[in-house]
């Protein structure tokens, strides 16, 4: 059986079972366009990797590509355990072990935020009310947000909002987290309160994947950088990798964002 | 002698009106039903349906309400099925209301941003759930003022169910204007009625509509 083959092969190709995230040789195209053109880097548990670059430089595709939100042209991608481009890949149990939170919020605007945080675990975990009630207090305590259980969304500021969507992702315990540019709708004050919020959960242990444009956050909480550049990973290293760039590509790059 | 116009036939216009709204109502319901059928078919992920829902909009609305009144009333029996005018009414208003309202509430299904279904999407819920929890709520909201709008339609053309011999309002007008040849007053009346029933609906649309307008929430 060939699948069999493929899930006895998988612990040799992730290197391990500290590898939570895979890419290897990833190509992405929408119609003509190829955004993505052989990506390859790992992430491993408990660590933060933060995806940089210039817009169009494909890091946000990437990300939605480790949530199955794109399907990838070629290459390979393994998340958890799961391949994403086996052709009986159970969606929704990549989506439990996958959080993300996305630059829009999208919290759903005619639920209350413990509402927004209870739907899942009550109906996909079947988690019984009064637990589930506990879990999104719980939750809303880690991003600060207690004061917040029965309002409606559009009663909070955007950082709250994405606070509160944050709570939501963590409601269902995932094993990572992906952030997409989760600052950029916020003004400097409110980014502030939603990256404190962020370096908490990576002091606590949380596996992350994010695409950001604050440099001065990503050298401080990233294990690893990747810069993506044209649609390649142009340079890879530890957050210290910004103050000595490699390339002429990310030190013009890293000059226009400070 | 010819009667005048007097308190007799204003009863029987009320009684015609009672018919109208029934007749109303039952379309509203029939058509209603049909219609989240069609919707959910129209935005399924499955091609047959989608194209076989579609087709169904396509037809009906490509044919005067009246034909459909006809094709139901006289094409039937010819079928060997004998329907009654009230049948045949309830059958005809019931296709129409349901491809128009089905195309209505398709918009509004799709009127809630790709976001929110991608959200779900992410918390691991079925595309059911995604449906149930997620976007009907946020579609039935988007569609309220426009749906009761859509009522004041239904009501105003119930009165074409008189064309197959169901004595509604506007044929009870009929009647009434011909025996008493005083067609001013007869459906001057006759209109002022169904202002009354049509009024109320418009304003609450209207209301519902500025609403919706002032924010999302509707609590």
């Amino acid at each position: 059986m060939p699948e069999m083959t493929v899930s006895q092969n998988r612990p040799d190709t992730s290197a391990g079972n500290d590898v939570v995230v895979l890419l290897r040789n990833v190509h992405k195209s929408f119609a003509n366009l190829e955004v993505l053109k052989g990506i390859s880097f790992e992430v491993k548990r408990g660590e933060v990797t933060v995806l940089i670059g210039p817009s169009g430089s494909g890091k946000s595709t990437a990300l939605r590509c480790v949530d199955r939100l794109e399907t990838i042209s070629q290459g390979q991608i393994d998340v958890c355990g799961h391949n994403l481009t086996a052709p009986d890949l159970d969606l929704r149990k990549l989506r439990l072990d996958v959080g993300i939170v996305f630059q829009s919020y999208n919290l759903f605007p005619h639920l209350t935020v413990a509402e927004n945080i209870m739907l899942s675990p009550r109906t996909v975990k079947k988690l019984p009310k009064q637990q589930a009630v506990e879990l999104a207090k719980h939750c809303l305590a880690q991003v600060g947000l207690s004061e917040k259980f029965d309002s409606y969304p559009e009663q909070l500021s955007g950082g709250q909002q994405q606070r509160a969507a944050i709570a939501r992702s963590l409601a269902m315990q995932p094993k990572v987290m992906l952030f997409d540019e989760v600052t950029s709708a916020l003004d400097p004050q409110l980014t502030g309160e939603v990256l404190r919020v962020i370096e908490r959960l990576a002091d606590d242990g949380m596996t992350m994947v994010m695409v950001t444009h604050e440099m001065n956050f990503a050298r401080r909480i990233a294990d690893q950088v990747v810069f993506m550049h044209q649609g390649k990973v142009w340079e890879t290293g530890p957050g210290s990798m910004l103050d000595s760039p490699a390339t002429p590509e990310l030190q013009a790059f890293l000059a226009h964002e400070l | 002698m010819t009667p005048t116009f007097g308190l007799i036939h204003i009863q029987f216009l009320l009684q015609g009106a009672v018919l109208t709204l029934g007749l109303s109502l039952c379309a509203f319901i029939g058509g209603g039903l049909m219609g989240l059928g069609i919707a959910l078919c129209r935005v399924s992920a499955n091609p047959a349906l989608r194209g076989v829902s579609s087709f169904y909009i396509q037809m009906v609305q490509g044919v005067p309400l009246l034909v459909i009144m006809f094709a139901g009333y006289f094409g039937l029996p010819a079928m060997g099925l004998s329907v009654s005018p009230l049948v045949a009414a309830i059958l005809s208003m019931t296709i129409w209301v349901g491809a128009y309202l089905g195309e209505f509430w398709r918009g509004s299904i799709q009127a809630v941003p790709k976001a929110q279904w991608e959200a779900a999407e992410c918390l691991a819920l079925s595309r059911l759930q995604r449906m149930y929890h997620v976007i009907i709520p946020q579609a039935v909201r988007n569609a309220t003022p426009g749906t009761v709008g859509f009522m004041v339609q239904i009501v105003k053309n119930t009165s074409l169910a008189s064309a197959v011999g169901f004595v509604e309002l506007t044929r009870a007008g009929q009647l009434i204007n011909n025996s008493t040849f005083q067609p001013f007053i007869t459906f001057s009346v006759v209109a002022l009625v169904y202002f009354a029933l049509c009024y109320p609906l418009s304003a609450i649309s209207h209301k519902l509509e500025s609403r919706l307008a002032r924010g999302m929430r509707t609590v």
